[in-house]
């Protein structure tokens, strides 16, 4: 009887990878580099570089991108440091809070908080993009934060108590190197999905701010599946240069990092 | 000698979620010194050691430092520093940047910093380790950083927290020796906190014993091996014979139904007594075993090294346990010899149970928080009404140990076993946290959840007082 080797259990598994995530990446890639005939050309690329308003809302994609990490980064840390203080925070049931809108799906939240933005009378726009973005990614900043603040052995900030630092000290020369590793990956996770969302921009200011998201689901849309397809591409060697940037980070000790 | 005390521990207690972990402690340390906590886990040791660093506060009492009152004072402007038990090395600096830690944050010029670090490493050998990662360090590496870090500060106190213990034994043996010549060059005071008697014994100028958050006794290594306080710092400390005795008069000890010379004075007239005899101090011989004080028969021998470990059971039944240089073969017939001055004799704690009870009705009576049958005591009882006061004792061998917790009146746990040569002396913690003690033949493990129970005829009424 011949055996049944344990790695044909991959074998579902490889052919899902295969149909839904490596076949897709192959065909944008195709489709980046040839036109509506199916012949090879760069000129999808031109097109991309010598558009302005297409550079532009890449550009303002990067910044919308930057400007809602570093929101999510200055309001995620402080609640992350202060969920895993044990003096401040006694129960789980609070960082369940934070985490909760996580469970509702975000098109839903996205559609709320339009409805609370009409309710208040505040004006859809730029400020309510940013606040749906912020509102959307926090808890993708806070929890990795959480995790390695959580799991950081507190001696080490006894040590440095007895070695003369004091709280603010403590904070700024043990407490945040030992919690970088969280902190990377809380930016990576906010940074990807923010730079390529449409929904939250497309609900949030009535379609008035474009995104690069928004460009290249338009191009889908109107059929012109070869140009999309290079913004894509773009987009996805942007996210996959940040992705090795904080990879190479996080090699000296990759145990106590931790994405989720 | 009252100005070179440097930490003045005052009265200090401390409880954590209702459980006593120190219990009015009173500690003088002098400077220079190099004092040892030392007890089992559990005894409150490193709680003190930690209110001392300041990571925790005493519920009551204070600590002063050379006279000032640190007590409120936050861990980074006290003038000591520790040595953690897991090292606590920041894993996001390298050998250098840990040491300099301290320097830098007070601020030392960069120059000073240097050589103050490159002369911390070279006492605790460390040379040429500056660039190392910590991680890439092996233990013993760790924990010589670890001190110097903590040294290169100049404390005027040095706290250590079972720094050794994560050490194989031949290391462990080396750092003594490395810590002990450090305590001397620096000329600072070391605290030292340890589970490890031989290591008290080895390192300390002064042995603090604790066990459940009482310092059982405070002395010079050899006043704590040769003149043990009580019971449990004499079982605590090395191996030890452990034995019920009674003193008919001054120089004179009765043990082992045989008498003996001792050159302990000042108990009274037949005074119950424990007496405590080292292993290696008994003569054991096998020739002229008229000349013996008493005999037995070798039960055991263990080549231990040094020394051979003999179990010999005597003519009237007790084990007695002996080291000697020579082995006599189990069922050799020996004959033993003890010096007066190697018998130390120690007033018992307690001769039997008591408790302040509460008569219910009905020959019920209600103590440890729960009821208890009487029998007997007939003229007592008749005059006891409900909720009169009243004394009450029971006999340490009357006391009835279950396997079973529910088969018992109250449950309870062995906090405390000690070998008595023929039976077995208990200590029984109840749920309600009182104390038992319990005479027994059978053998029980500590930490055993137990049921008690006392007969109704062993319960002795002693004095009444009516409501």
């Amino acid at each position: 009887m011949r055996t049944f080797k344990r790695s044909y259990w991959s074998v579902p598994y490889l052919i899902f990878m295969l149909m839904f995530v490596v076949m897709p990446l192959v065909m944008i890639a195709i489709y980046s580099f040839t036109d509506a005939s199916g012949s090879f050309t760069l000129a999808n690329f031109k097109r991309f570089f010598t558009t302005p308003e297409d550079l532009h809302t890449f550009a303002y994609s990067i910044e919308v991108a930057l400007i809602t990490t570093v929101l999510c980064l200055l309001l995620g840390y402080p609640a992350a440091w202060i969920l895993s203080n044990a003096k401040l925070n006694r129960s789980k049931v609070t960082v369940m809070l934070f985490i909760l809108p996580m469970w509702i799906n975000m098109l839903i939240r996205t559609l709320a908080t339009v409805a609370l933005f009409d309710f208040l009378r505040l004006p859809l726009g730029e400020g309510a993009l940013i606040f749906g973005m912020v509102y959307n990614f926090l808890p993708f900043m806070i929890y990795p934060i959480y995790n390695t603040l959580e799991k950081m052995d507190k001696s080490y900030i006894e040590a440095a108590q007895d070695l003369g630092a004091s709280p603010a000290k403590v904070f700024t020369k043990v407490t945040v190197p030992l919690s970088i590793h969280g902190v990377l990956s809380g930016i990576l996770m906010v940074f990807m999905p923010t730079i390529s969302t449409f929904a939250i921009s497309e609900l949030l200011t009535l379609n008035k701010v474009k995104l690069l998201g928004t460009t290249i689901q338009e191009n889908i849309n109107n059929g012109m599946w070869n140009y999309g397809s290079t913004i894509a591409l773009i987009m996805l060697l942007i996210i996959g240069v940040t992705t090795l940037f904080s990879d190479s980070e996080d090699k000296r000790d990759n145990e106590s990092g931790g994405l989720i | 000698m009252a100005n070179d005390i440097i930490i003045d521990i005052e009265h200090i207690s401390k409880s954590f979620d209702g459980v006593q972990v120190l219990k009015d402690i009173n500690l003088k340390i002098r400077e220079g010194e190099f004092v040892t906590l030392l007890g089992p886990s559990g005894c409150g040791k490193t709680t003190m050691l930690r209110m001392l660093a300041g990571f925790a506060k005493p519920d009551e009492g204070q600590i002063l430092m050379e006279g000032k009152d640190i007590t409120d004072v936050p861990p980074y402007r006290r003038p000591l520093n520790t040595v953690f038990q897991k090292y606590a090395l920041f894993p996001h600096l390298d050998v250098y940047d840990n040491i300099a830690f301290g320097l830098k944050l007070q601020k030392v010029p960069s120059d000073e910093i240097d050589r103050r670090v490159r002369k911390a490493l070279k006492m605790v050998t460390m040379t040429d380790y500056e660039e190392r990662d910590v991680d890439s360090l092996s233990g013993g590496q760790q924990q010589r950083v670890a001190i110097a870090r903590a040294i290169v500060n100049q404390p005027k106190v040095l706290l250590l927290d079972e720094p050794l213990a994560a050490l194989d034994l031949k290391m462990r043996k080396d750092m003594q020796m490395e810590l002990k010549e450090m305590h001397r060059e620096l000329g600072i005071t070391f605290i030292y906190v340890t589970h490890d008697q031989e290591e008290a014994l080895t390192l300390s100028d002064t042995i603090v014993v604790m066990n459940e958050g009482v310092i059982q006794q405070i002395g010079t290594p050899e006043d704590i091996y040769n003149e043990p306080a009580n019971s449990f710092v004499a079982d605590f400390i090395g191996e030890s014979n452990i034995l019920n005795g009674i003193i008919p008069s001054d120089n004179h000890v009765q043990f082992i139904y045989h008498d003996f010379e001792c050159v302990d004075k000042g108990f009274a007239p037949d005074e119950h007594v424990d007496v405590v005899v080292r292993p290696e101090d008994i003569y054991i011989f096998s020739n002229n075993l008229d000349k013996a004080q008493f005999t037995g028969t070798v039960q055991s021998c263990i080549f231990k090294g040094v020394h051979n470990e003999m179990i010999v059971l005597t003519k009237e039944g007790y084990e007695i346990m002996v080291q000697d240089y020579n082995a006599f073969a189990p069922g050799t017939e020996v004959g033993m010899l003890i010096r007066p001055d190697d018998i130390h004799v120690m007033h018992k704690e307690c001769l039997c149970n008591s408790f302040e009870a509460e008569y219910v009705s009905d020959h019920k009576l209600r103590f440890l928080d729960a009821e208890w049958e009487v029998a007997g005591n007939d003229e007592a009882i008749a005059s006891l009404s409900h909720g009169d006061k009243v004394k009450i004792e029971v006999n340490f061998a009357d006391v009835d140990l279950m396997d079973q917790q529910e088969d018992g009146n109250i449950s309870g746990h062995i906090s405390f076993i000690l070998y008595k040569g023929n039976h077995y002396f208990l200590t029984v913690k109840t749920d309600g946290g009182e104390k038992i003690y319990v005479q027994t033949d059978d053998v029980w493990d500590k930490s055993d959840l137990v049921g008690v129970s006392i007969k109704p005829e062993s319960i002795r009424i002693l004095k009444t007082e009516q409501k």
